[in-house]
Formats: C-alpha cells, sequence, structure tokens
C-alpha cells in the first residue's frame, strides 16, 4: 500500500480525505446516529464529531414525531446515508434499500443483512446477493460485513463500493477482536476500508486507522456513551491520530532494545 | 371505502383515493418519505396517479435514528 501524501504544511495537517464512489468526505469518521437519548444529544454529538456523513434507518412514519431526522442532517451539512439495519434478507435489504433512494434522493446505502437478532452478525450468503443486485441496480454498496478477509473481497468483486468489517458486535463495545484479519482486509482491498461495528471507546477508533483503515464508523460508542459530545469529539481526536500514525510509519516492533542514544562518544570514567 | 392495510395497521380508505392523499393524511410533509404498495416502491412522481384498492398492502417510510 502506497501511503498517501499529507497536504498542506503546518505541522498536524490533515491528510487527505476519504474518497467513496468518486465522492471525497471531509472527515474520515462516519457516524450512526441509532441509540441517542434525544434529537438535541444527536445534534451535539454530530457536531463534536465533525463527520460529513451519518447513517439513518428507514422505518414506517410515526404521525406523532414532530423531529425530521432528514432536516437535522440538512441543518448540518451532513450527508444522509440510509441503511438497511433490521433486514434478515436480501429481498428485504433489496426493498429497503430502494425505498432509502427514492425518500432521500441518494444512490449510496450502508447494507445490512444480519443473520440473527442476538448477534447481528452479518449473513453473508444474503448479504453477498443482495450487494450484486444493487451494484447492478446503480446503487453505491457500503456493506456491514464480517471480518473474514474472502468475504471482504466476494463484497469488492461484487460492485461494492468499499467494503465494511466489523470489529465485534454491534453496540458490544469489545473492540477490535481480530485485527490480524483486519490487517489482511486492508491490504488485499482495492477499495476503501471502513472499520463498522464494536468500537467501545477513542482507543478502538484509533487502532483501526493505524491498522491501515481508511475511516471508522461509530455508534453506540457516541450515542450510549454517559457524555456522547465528548465521545464524539475524542473519536474524532483519534480518527486522526491514528490515521497520522500510519502516513508517520510506525518503528517495527522487536523483541530487544534498540538504544536511541548513540554508545559513541561516551565517557571513560 | 377501501379496506387497506398502512403500516401494519387496517385503515379505511375512501374509493378513488390516491398515495398521494394518503401521503397526505399520514405525514405533515412529503419530504424523506418513500411508499412501497404490496412490495414494490411507488416513485414519487407516481403518487397522484397510483390509487389504492382493497387489499392493498401500504408502508410509507421515512429516516428514524439508527445505524
Amino acid at each position: 500500500m502506497e501511503p498517501s501524501e499529507t497536504t498542506g504544511s503546518a505541522p498536524g495537517a490533515a491528510t487527505t480525505g476519504l474518497t467513496v464512489a468518486g465522492t471525497t468526505l471531509g472527515s474520515r469518521l462516519i457516524m450512526g446516529t441509532g441509540g441517542m437519548a434525544s434529537t438535541d444529544s444527536l445534534r451535539q454529538a454530530l457536531i463534536e464529531s465533525g463527520t460529513a456523513m451519518a447513517t439513518v434507518a428507514v422505518r414506517r412514519v410515526d404521525p406523532s414525531t414532530r423531529h425530521s431526522l432528514v432536516d437535522l442532517m440538512e441543518e448540518l451539512g451532513i450527508r444522509v446515508l440510509p441503511n438497511t439495519a433490521g433486514c434478515f434478507t436480501a429481498s428485504d435489504a433489496i426493498l429497503t434499500a430502494k425505498l432509502a433512494r427514492e425518500a432521500f434522493g441518494t444512490d449510496w446505502i450502508k447494507l445490512e443483512v444480519i443473520g440473527d437478532d442476538r448477534t447481528l452478525l452479518p449473513d453473508t450468503v444474503e448479504l453477498v446477493a443482495a450487494a450484486e443486485e444493487l451494484a447492478d441496480d446503480g446503487f453505491v454498496v457500503l456493506p456491514y460485513c464480517s471480518d473474514d478477509p474472502i468475504a471482504a473481497r466476494r463484497l469488492e468483486q461484487a460492485g461494492c463500493a468499499a467494503v465494511m468489517p466489523l470489529g465485534s458486535p454491534i453496540g458490544s463495545g469489545m473492540g477490535i477482536r481480530n485485527p490480524y484479519n483486519i490487517a489482511l482486509i486492508v491490504e488485499q482491498a482495492g477499495v476503501p476500508v471502513v472499520l463498522d461495528a464494536g468500537i467501545g471507546t477513542a482507543s478502538d477508533a484509533c487502532l483501526a486507522m493505524e491498522l491501515g483503515c481508511d475511516a471508522v464508523l461509530v455508534a453506540s460508542a457516541v450515542t450510549r456513551a454517559r457524555r456522547p459530545d465528548l465521545m464524539a469529539r475524542a473519536m474524532r481526536e483519534a480518527v486522526s491520530a491514528g490515521r497520522a500514525a500510519r502516513e508517520a510509519g510506525r518503528i517495527t516492533r522487536r523483541s530487544h532494545a534498540e538504544a536511541s542514544s548513540s554508545f559513541d562518544g561516551m565517557i571513560d570514567p | 371505502m377501501s379496506a387497506i392495510v398502512v403500516n401494519g395497521s387496517p385503515w379505511d380508505s375512501p374509493d378513488q383515493a390516491t398515495i398521494a392523499d394518503l401521503v397526505d393524511q399520514w405525514c405533515p410533509s412529503p419530504r424523506g418519505i418513500a411508499v412501497a404498495r404490496n412490495g414494490d416502491v411507488v416513485p414519487k412522481s407516481t403518487w397522484a396517479q397510483t390509487r389504492v384498492g382493497p387489499g392493498d398492502r401500504i408502508e410509507i417510510v421515512t429516516a428514524a435514528a439508527g445505524g
């Protein structure tokens, strides 16, 4: 993998933006909106996160709801990424994606097809089937997938615009359970890799970026934190730090020491 | 009146009512809304011309916090 060039000459200058399907997003932190206690908390967290894109679920209208999530996103200048959360079959996910395209006027879809409601783990068979059909229909598909490098490859071959492997189950906060698999996915991917699901705190997001992910998607770690606005800011900084560390090129790990001070010029008492 | 199902609940729709009429009754604004009729998306451009019929299953959806 080629390291991307840094832009700007000031220390701490932002690295190049995240580009998905030809569109450059101003942030490598994608926010999920599920689980937030109130619209005001959500607004504050979204602002603190500095995100350029956030997911929404597609659900039946509730005539008693007065707030419009779409209006909030527009007010904050955040791109809406609809998702197929809650779908268990390819056909449900495909219909949901088409409804989302119609409702929000976007071809982008976060494709989530789950195998059971206890683990919320993706059903790869249904997921690949849905991805193929949606990609053929012109959707920009961002699939939430397992951390199996072969599954990620299949999804890329199916025409997905990115791959979004989980770190651990949705909402579990267990972080990245298999960093070696994530590194393998990063190594082979020809599309952006977004670590999606299981992030629990800032260091998890930082690690994802250090492993070479192009972005992270965080929901529960922020929405269910004691202080969502503070955690959103922490995630923003963690993603930035992790990306910079990756681009800086870390030292290799070694089991023995390597002195940082030369032995030359030592006194001989 | 036609007996239809909207968002999983029984609903009595006036004869000759269109999808547009239905959306008007259910949503304060048609922004960010999509409709499926018997499992197929009804494009917004056809809402005013598409009449609901007896037994139709209608889903009216919008964005909700999630994902």
